[in-house]
C-alpha cells in the first residue's frame, strides 16, 4: 500500500508565535489530516487584566502584540467608551483614524516586503533580496517608516505607543510636527501606487475556495473603529452580538483558540475588508485595480498580497485628507464618567477584526476580559486552505515543493510576524 | 576579515522589541552589511543552533522548552544581550508569579492539560549568564544601534541607568508632578525612551524599569499627599516591570507602611 506520512514542522510560528507545527497525514492519494499546531507560550493576559483600573487597559493590551498595538488600544478604548456613554469629538475621531492608518501602513508594508516578497521573488530574506532589488526594498522600508511616524505623532513611539487613552489622546502634536510629516505623504502616496501597480504585474496562483469573508462594515467610510459585522454570505449584526454567532474552540494541537462562525471557517483581514467594503475604497485604488483587470476573490488567499497594498494606498491617502487642515485643539480627551457593566467593541486590526469584551465594576476596575484576535479567527481557515492547496498541487510532489507551498499559504494570512517564519522542517515517514 | 555573526532569539514576548531592528528602515540593510545575521526568524534566516558572536534575546522564560533552549543559546554565543522587559525582568506576564497561575490557565483554556507552561515567567539572567541588558518595554532602535555599534568597536555598551527626570528636564517638558499633581513614575524609572509620556503631559508608567537609585519611600509619601490610594500606588509598581527587584521591594514596603 502506498501510504506516505508527512510531518511538517514550523518551529518558530508566532502570535500564535512560539512553536508551531504542521502535521500532514497522507495515505495514497488522500490527505487524511492537515493540522496547523500553534504553541505560542500562553501569556494569560485576560487574567492579569482582572483587577486593573480601566485607565490602565490601553497600555496593558498594547503589549499583547508588538506589531499591532494600536489595534488593541483602539478596540479597548471604544469598548470602554461605549459602556461609559462617552461622546468623542470629531477631532478625536479623525485623529484616531490617522493613528490607525499609520499602523495599517506599517504592518502591511512590513509584511509585504520583509515577509511575503522573498517567497515570490525567490530569496531567503529581505536584505538578501535587496542586493538584486534595492529600489523596491528601499521603497518598501520608506513606506513602513512613514506608517511608524504617523503612529509616533500621537503615540510617541510606534511599538507600545503611549498616547491613546479612554476618552481620547494624552496630547496632540503641534501644527509644525504635523506639517513635517504631511509634506512626506505625497511621496508615500506615489510610492504606494507604484507598489500596487508592481504587485499587480505578478502572476498569482489561481484558487477559488468557497468560504465567507468577515469584516466590519460602515455606512459611509472604510471600516476601522466603527460599524457592524458583515460577511460575504449575508451576515449583518451589531458587534455585541458576536458571541451569538462566533464560537472559539480549543484544539489539542494549539494554544490559540480556533474560532468558527455558525460552525464554519471564515476569513478576516485585508482581503475580506477590501471585498466587503470596495465601495468605500479610495478612487485611485479602484482605478489602479480596474486597469489591471483583477477581480479580488475572498476564495484566493494570494489576493491578500494585493489587498494589503491597496490598503496602504488607501490609508496614506486618507491620512493626507485628515491632516490637511490640522489644528491643535484645546482639549484632546473627553471627560469620563465611569459606570459598571459590560463593554464590547471590535475594530479592524491590520490582520482583521479584533473583538474585545470587558466587565467593569462600579470603581472602574476590570472584573473579566475576553479578547478574540484575528489570528485565532483565521486559523481554521488556514488549515482548510493548506488542505486545498496541497491537494491541488498534488500530494505526490517532492517534499520540498509541498513545504514551500505550505509556508507560502500560511504567510498569505500574515498570522503574525514570527508566524511567517521562513522555513518549515519537513519530516516524511513512508509506510 | 570575517563579519561578526549575529543571532536574534525569541522567547515569551509580544515580538515588539525585535521591531527595534525591523523598523530601522534602510539602516537594516546597513546592519546586514556589518554583521552576518545567521538566525532571526522574523526577518528570514533560521539557524537556531548556530555558533554566533552576538546573541540578542527577546522574551522571558515561561515554558519547560524555553528552560532548555536558553542554555543552548548561551553555549552557542560569545556575547549574550537581552532586549526588553520580558528578557530583562520577566515582563508583564511575570504578574502570574504572584498567583496560582495553573488556575489562570484553566480559567482561560477549557482543556488545560494541553498547555505547556511554567508557573513563572522569569528573566534570562535567572537562568544563564548575561553580558549586557537593554531595558525598556519596548527597547527602541537608538538603543539597539548604540549597543551594536559599541560591540563592533570592541567596547562595552553604555548602561543608561539615570532617572528619566534628567532627560525630561533636558527636553524642557513641564513637570507633571509639579504642574498637575500626577503620580509620575519618572523619578524611579531609568532613562532611554525619550520621556515620551511627560512630553504628552502624561505621568510616566515605568515601562523602562528601575533607575539606579530608587527612593520609593519618599516618592510614595509625596503621592499619598496627592490623594493616591494604596491600591493605585501598588498597581503602579506592580505593572510592566513588576518583577524588577527594586519595584518588588517597593510593593512590599507600600503594603506594610502606606497608612502610617
Amino acid at each position: 500500500m502506498n501510504k506516505r506520512e508527512l510531518e511538517i514542522k514550523v518551529p518558530v510560528l508566532a502570535r500564535v508565535e512560539g512553536e508551531g507545527s504542521l502535521e500532514l497525514l497522507i495515505e495514497g492519494e488522500e490527505l487524511r489530516e492537515a493540522k496547523l499546531s500553534i504553541f505560542e507560550p500562553p501569556r494569560l493576559f485576560e487574567k492579569f487584566l482582572e483587577g486593573r483600573h480601566y485607565t490602565e487597559v490601553p497600555d496593558l493590551v498594547a503589549r499583547i502584540c508588538g506589531i499591532c498595538p494600536v489595534a488593541y488600544q483602539m478596540s479597548a478604548v471604544h469598548a470602554l467608551e461605549g459602556l461609559f456613554d462617552t461622546r468623542i469629538s470629531e477631532w478625536i475621531r479623525a485623529m484616531r483614524r490617522v493613528y490607525y492608518c499609520g499602523e495599517w501602513i506599517e504592518s502591511h508594508a512590513l509584511h509585504i516586503h520583509l515577509l511575503a516578497l522573498p517567497d515570490f521573488l525567490g530569496y531567503q530574506s529581505a536584505p538578501e533580496m535587496a542586493k538584486d532589488h534595492p529600489l523596491a526594498v528601499k521603497r518598501g522600508l520608506r513606506i513602513q517608516a512613514l506608517g511608524n511616524d504617523l503612529i509616533k505623532l500621537f503615540g510617541g513611539r510606534s511599538v507600545n505607543p503611549v498616547g491613546a487613552e479612554v476618552g481620547g489622546f494624552s496630547g496632540a502634536p503641534t501644527k509644525k510636527e504635523v506639517n513635517t510629516l504631511y509634506s512626506r505623504l505625497d511621496q508615500c502616496i506615489d510610492e504606494s501606487a507604484e507598489l500596487l501597480e508592481w504587485l499587480l504585474t505578478f502572476s498569482l496562483p489561481e484558487s477559488n475556495q468557497d468560504f465567507p469573508g468577515v469584516s466590519l462594515r460602515h455606512e459611509y467610510e472604510y471600516p476601522m473603529n466603527e460599524g457592524r459585522l458583515a460577511s460575504s454570505d449575508g451576515l449583518n449584526i451589531p458587534v455585541d452580538a458576536f458571541e451569538n454567532h462566533f464560537v472559539e474552540r480549543q484544539v489539542p494541537h494549539s494554544t490559540a483558540f480556533q474560532c468558527y462562525r455558525d460552525d464554519k471557517a471564515y476569513l478576516v483581514g485585508p482581503l475580506a475588508r477590501c471585498v466587503l467594503n470596495s465601495q468605500h475604497l479610495n478612487k485611485q485604488v479602484k482605478t489602479i485595480l480596474d486597469a489591471a483587470k483583477l477581480k479580488l476573490n475572498v476564495g484566493n488567499s494570494y489576493h491578500s498580497l494585493i489587498a494589503r497594498a491597496m490598503e496602504i494606498l488607501h490609508a496614506a491617502s486618507e491620512a493626507k485628507d485628515l491632516l490637511r487642515n490640522y489644528v491643535k485643539p484645546n482639549t484632546t480627551r473627553e471627560k469620563i464618567i465611569t459606570k459598571a457593566g459590560v463593554a464590547i467593541a471590535a475594530t479592524e486590526a491590520p490582520r482583521g477584526t479584533l473583538w474585545h469584551r470587558y466587565e467593569i465594576d462600579a470603581d472602574g476596575l476590570v472584573c473579566k476580559a475576553r479578547i478574540v484576535p484575528p489570528t485565532s479567527q483565521n486559523q481554521a481557515r488556514i488549515e482548510a486552505d493548506l488542505r486545498h492547496a496541497l491537494t491541488t498541487l498534488g500530494l505526490y510532489r517532492p517534499e520540498e515543493e509541498l513545504r514551500f507551498q505550505a509556508e507560502q499559504i500560511i504567510r498569505n494570512y500574515d498570522p503574525c510576524i514570527s508566524c511567517a517564519t521562513h522555513f518549515l522542517d519537513l519530516r516524511v515517514n513512508r509506510q | 576579515m570575517m563579519k561578526p555573526r549575529l543571532a536574534v532569539h525569541k522567547f515569551t514576548s509580544c515580538d515588539g522589541c525585535q521591531l527595534a531592528i525591523l523598523n530601522m528602515g534602510e539602516e537594516l540593510l546597513t546592519l546586514a552589511d556589518l554583521v552576518d545575521i545567521v538566525h532571526f526568524a522574523e526577518a528570514g534566516p533560521v539557524e537556531p543552533e548556530a555558533q554566533v558572536d552576538i546573541a540578542i534575546v527577546e522574551g522571558s522564560v515561561s515554558t519547560p522548552d524555553e528552560l532548555e533552549r536558553i542554555k543552548r543559546v548561551r553555549e552557542n554565543s560569545n556575547c549574550l544581550i537581552t532586549i526588553g522587559a520580558c528578557a530583562t525582568t520577566g515582563g508583564i506576564q511575570a504578574l502570574r508569579n504572584h498567583q496560582d497561575s495553573s488556575q489562570w490557565v484553566s480559567d482561560i483554556y477549557p482543556q488545560a492539560q494541553f498547555i505547556q507552561s511554567l508557573n513563572t515567567s522569569t528573566a534570562i539572567r535567572e537562568h544563564v549568564r548575561v553580558d549586557f541588558e537593554l531595558w525598556g518595554c519596548p527597547v527602541n532602535s537608538r538603543q539597539v544601534k548604540a549597543m551594536l555599534r559599541s560591540l563592533l568597536f570592541g567596547v562595552s555598551p553604555i548602561d543608561e541607568k539615570s532617572s528619566l527626570c534628567l532627560e525630561c528636564k533636558r527636553q524642557q517638558n513641564p513637570c507633571v508632578v509639579v504642574t498637575k499633581q500626577e503620580p509620575c513614575m519618572g523619578p524611579l524609572t531609568r532613562t532611554g525612551c525619550g520621556a515620551l509620556c511627560p512630553h504628552f503631559g502624561k505621568a510616566c508608567f515605568a515601562c523602562y524599569g528601575p533607575s539606579e537609585t530608587v527612593n520609593s519611600h519618599s516618592l510614595v509619601k509625596r503621592y499619598q499627599g496627592f490623594g493616591v490610594s494604596k491600591e493605585d500606588m501598588i498597581r503602579r509598581f506592580n505593572h510592566i516591570q513588576n518583577n524588577a527587584a527594586a519595584y518588588k521591594e517597593s510593593v512590599i514596603n507600600i503594603a506594610r507602611n502606606f497608612d502610617e
